[in-house]
């Protein structure tokens, strides 16, 4: 892996980085796709029911992913220890998901199938993930929806008793199921349930408020986790077999995201310096509809689903800086920019476009609200031509929710939105078995990198988190512990030690500091700046700046951070220094990652690199590869290795919404 | 605006706490309320003082983290929303807002406005679940769940697990929360065969721990950012009479 081949060109980043060793996935069978699932399952190793309670499995995270995982391996008998920040696995992010989960169950008969959606979520991630881990995922769709209805997820249903469906972006089939605007919650709560279950039977010990730091890899396995206890400052290691991260994206490192406050990236980073390759990390998914900045002190962004743009018309005013009451602008005085520049999808197009359109009209100053940050999304029309009853009884609670964070009644006054981040489609890499390259560590939901290539389709991640949970781990990691119980890992041994000792070190030089600036200071700055460079249009000259003004920042930071209190009982400004510095090291990578990448595809997009017409411009005879970066050490250059991707079953195509 | 802050300052579950005196001179009306509780956060750090510690995670009312009682109510002044969807609009200039954490015996203070609130995970470990290994679940549409139910279902299965219930309860009842659990389930056809004794289980767990009885104050429901409806109550103790009558055994 450390044999390095080549330096790279001059255009890849100009020395920045090195590309060493090309990887594969070793693990997916050869077989034709359809049987590729079947296949594993069988060739997988099991092992004997009594020899379970042997074997310990760490969970880092109680999601969908973490969840339905540590549920199901505890269900087979494993010991199993669960861990989670908040202070009860119930509160995991998976919860704030709105919009629904798919699933190819063709209940409404319009022509929907596993390969359709199969076929969907590959070009919808624009030709950037693996066929073979697409189309498990579609296959396993079916068992999910299954398995919640069973344990009692209350699924929207229609009069006949029988489930409900909609239809989301990207495809023309309706096959999204959802549980009102709160899907997620639901999904989640049905997972939490079958966890306290298995807490309730002893099999799986819960660690809530305890926070993952440094993973223990002994004699190239990974065997344990260090831990804070949040409550009471204390440093713990626990030990395992194998162990599962499934501890969420990196979206916060943007600062202002529609992730939850304590969302991070520190466990996946962690792994990711013991070893681990970080696959693309610069693919980042922005939603066009969330609230936008009231103010500096704006802490966190929120989403409105995406379904307003069904009947909302998105639109600023032509006169620069206009700030009238949107109401006192006349219609002819009014830019309706999406419908004028995409007439055949109008207001629908998809997020990435939707996204870079508002973006597009703010830099050139027509935006509206605090900074110009903003554009109208007006429902006058539609209250006109449906009457308010009917678009209260679609939007009701969405207008409910807009009024009560700004004040705003959307029913006179036209919304506000902006873009905002919300999804993360890079992460550790994983194989087929969702093993990453450090043997023992199984990576998980957004954590990994696997199934949306460069774009996530609406209504998808609730979905892989469920697969990779309760059907894919469950078989892959006891196919890995069929060679276990590994020898007895000593808590005197070298690496023990030497990991625990080395988060002792970290926290005591968060602390030590003593600066001028707050942790938040300097987490709005480097988000400021990521969005700026590596956000909704990136540049070769704007990533440069950041690259070249990360590293001074985090010098900055550890430097000047201020943190008051000690690390010995509750301190949360400390748990959020130690987010921020690993925030600071992904930031440099995702930069890194976005710089190399000289193409534009889904959420990643090149102002370099365009159509005429101002379209993404994908370059699949040089990029058509996962980019998975292995750390070079503190100071050094990552190194770059390619995975190929083949694409055999569909056809890569280019994407158009004219 | 300017406002003047009490707020529940305790070191930690042993120390002895107090009320704190705070003034924000620059209170904008668009703030959140968390977010009003960062500046001050920002403010004591920079003046070495120990910032104030709640908890909080999602900030869309969805997450049921966040969790204090402004000017003697859980949630504050405004109906059917969470702390952090509540915005300072709500607020006057000159104001004076007392803030203080849940108050109830089985949450006891970790730290400031932090509380521990695990007994409400004990109470559904005790029996809030329908016992379906993962794998062996039958076709989705095997069983249909009339809309009615499946509906009424949802309305009780939208608790975010807050525990305002229990800090507006006088005896500091975990009632509502355990009731929603049950109606939630036991609304649907496959919650059926464990129904009675979920319910016996559930309420004997709540009746174990630190939570007082229900009176039917009602004043759960009037707090509860999620409107769950007060007639769960009614339907968790029509549950658990008739698994006394019908002699279903609590394990």
């Amino acid at each position: 892996m450390s044999e390095l081949q080549q330096e790279p060109t001059a255009t890849q980043g100009e020395g920045r980085y090195v590309v060493g060793d090309p990887i594969g996935d070793t693990r997916a069978p050869d077989s034709p796709i359809g049987d590729r699932w079947a296949d594993r399952k069988f060739s997988a190793r099991l092992v004997n029911p009594a020899n379970r309670r042997k074997m310990s499995v760490i969970v880092v995270g109680t999601g969908l992913a973490g969840g339905a995982a540590a549920a199901t391996l505890g269900e087979a008998g494993y010991h199993v220890k669960s861990f989670c920040y908040q202070d009860s696995p119930r509160r995991a992010h998976s919860i704030a998901a709105q919009g629904g989960i798919n699933a190819a169950k063709n209940y409404r008969y319009d022509g929907d199938s596993i390969h359709r959606l199969f076929y969907d979520t590959i070009k919808g991630g624009d030709f950037r993930s693996r066929e073979s881990n697409v189309h498990r995922l579609a296959e396993v769709s079916l068992n999910i929806i299954d398995q919640c209805v069973a344990q009692g997820v209350p699924f929207a249903r229609e009069y006949s008793g029988l489930l409900d469906t909609r239809s989301f972006g990207g495809t023309q089939v309706s096959r999204t199921f959802y549980a009102r605007g709160q899907t997620g919650q639901q999904l989640l709560l049905g997972a939490y349930q079958a966890l306290e279950r298995q807490v309730h039977a002893g099999t799986v010990e819960m660690h809530p408020r305890t926070e993952m730091l440094d993973l223990i890899v002994v004699d190239g396995r990974a065997r344990g986790i260090v831990t804070r206890n949040l409550f009471t400052g204390e440093i713990d290691t626990h030990l395992a077999d194998v162990v599962i991260l499934a501890s969420g994206g990196y979206g916060n490192v943007f600062y202002l995201s529609t992730n939850a406050k304590g969302s991070n990236v520190t466990a996946a980073w962690r792994a990711h310096k013991r070893g681990a390759l970080f696959a693309n990390p610069c693919y980042t998914q922005i939603h066009p509809t969330c609230i936008p900045v009231s103010g500096e002190y704006q802490s966190k962004l929120t989403l409105m689903s995406e379904s307003l743009r069904n009947d909302g018309r998105v639109w600023v005013p032509k006169e620069r800086g206009d700030d009238r009451n949107p109401n006192d602008i006349p219609e002819d005085e009014r830019d309706y920019y999406l419908e004028r520049q995409y007439p055949a999808f109008g207001n629908l197009v998809p997020r990435d476009i939707a996204s870079r359109a508002a973006k597009n009209m703010c830099d050139a100053e027509h935006g509206v609200g605090p900074g110009g940050l903003g554009v109208y999304l007006d429902f006058k029309d539609a209250i006109e031509r449906l009457g308010r009853n009917a678009v209260e009884a679609k939007y009701g609670n969405l207008f409910e929710m807009y009024q009560r964070i700004t004040g705003d009644d959307p029913y006179e006054v036209p919304m506000r939105i902006y873009p905002a981040i919300h999804y993360t489609m890079g992460g550790l890499w994983v194989d087929y078995d969702l093993r990453s390259t450090i043997p023992g560590l199984f990576v998980g939901g957004e954590a990994n990198f696997s199934d949306h290539g460069a774009n996530r389709l609406g209504a998808s991640a609730l979905m892989q988190g469920l697969s990779d949970g309760y059907f894919v781990l469950p078989t892959t990691v006891a196919d890995y512990l069929a060679d276990a119980p590994f020898d007895e890992v000593p808590a005197d041994h070298p690496a023990v030690v030497e990991a625990v000792d080395s988060t002792r070190a970290r926290i005591d030089k968060l602390l030590s500091a003593n600066g001028h600036r707050t942790v938040d200071s300097f987490h709005r700055e480097l988000g400021q700046l990521v969005w700026d460079q590596c956000g909704m249009a990136r540049s070769k000259e704007g990533l440069e700046k950041a690259l070249d003004r990360i590293p001074s920042l985090r010098e900055e930071f550890w430097r000047d951070v201020k943190i008051v209190g000690t690390g010995d009982g509750f301190n949360q400004s400390l748990e959020k220094a130690n987010r921020v510095a690993d925030f600071m090291e992904l930031a440099e990578l995702m930069c890194m990652d976005a710089l190399h990448r000289e193409e534009s595809c889904g959420g990643h997009f090149r102002v370099e690199h365009q159509t005429e017409d101002g379209e993404a411009e994908r370059d699949d005879e040089n990029f058509s590869y996962v980019a998975a970066w292995e750390y070079g050490g503190d100071n050094q250059r990552p190194v770059l290795h390619k995975e190929d991707l083949e694409f055999s079953y569909v056809h890569p195509s280019q994407r158009s919404y004219k | 605006m300017k406002l003047t802050l009490r707020i529940w300052r305790q070191a930690s579950p042993e120390a002895k706490g107090k009320m704190q005196k705070y003034v924000l001179d620059d209170v904008e009306p668009d703030m959140s309320f968390l977010e009003m509780l960062d500046v001050l956060n920002e403010k004591l750090v920079m003046d070495d003082k120990d910032p104030v510690s709640f908890d909080h995670d999602c900030r869309e009312g969805i997450c049921g983290s966040c969790a204090m009682v402004i000017n003697g109510t859980a949630h504050g002044p405004q109906k059917n929303t969470t702390t952090c969807q509540l915005h300072m609009r709500h607020f006057s200039d000159g104001d004076t807002i007392d803030i203080e954490p849940w108050r109830a015996r089985a949450f006891p203070v970790v730290k400031d406005l932090v509380t521990d609130r695990s007994a409400l995970d004990e109470i559904i470990k005790s029996g809030g679940y329908i016992s379906v290994n993962t794998g062996s679940a039958p076709e989705a549409h095997a069983i249909p769940v009339d809309k009615v139910s499946a509906d009424d279902a949802f309305d009780a299965a939208t608790c975010i697990g807050c525990g305002a219930c229990v800090a507006a309860c006088p005896n500091g009842s975990s009632m509502l929360f355990t009731a929603a659990k049950v109606t939630h389930l036991g609304l649907l056809p496959q919650g059926q065969p464990e129904r009675a004794t979920r319910a016996m289980n559930m309420l004997a767990k709540q009746d174990e721990l630190d939570f007082g009885g229900c009176t039917n104050v009602g004043a759960c429901h009037e707090v509860c950012p999620k409107g769950i409806p007060l007639a769960s109550i009614a339907q968790l103790n029509h549950d658990v009479l008739g698994a006394t009558l019908t002699g279903a055994r609590s394990d």
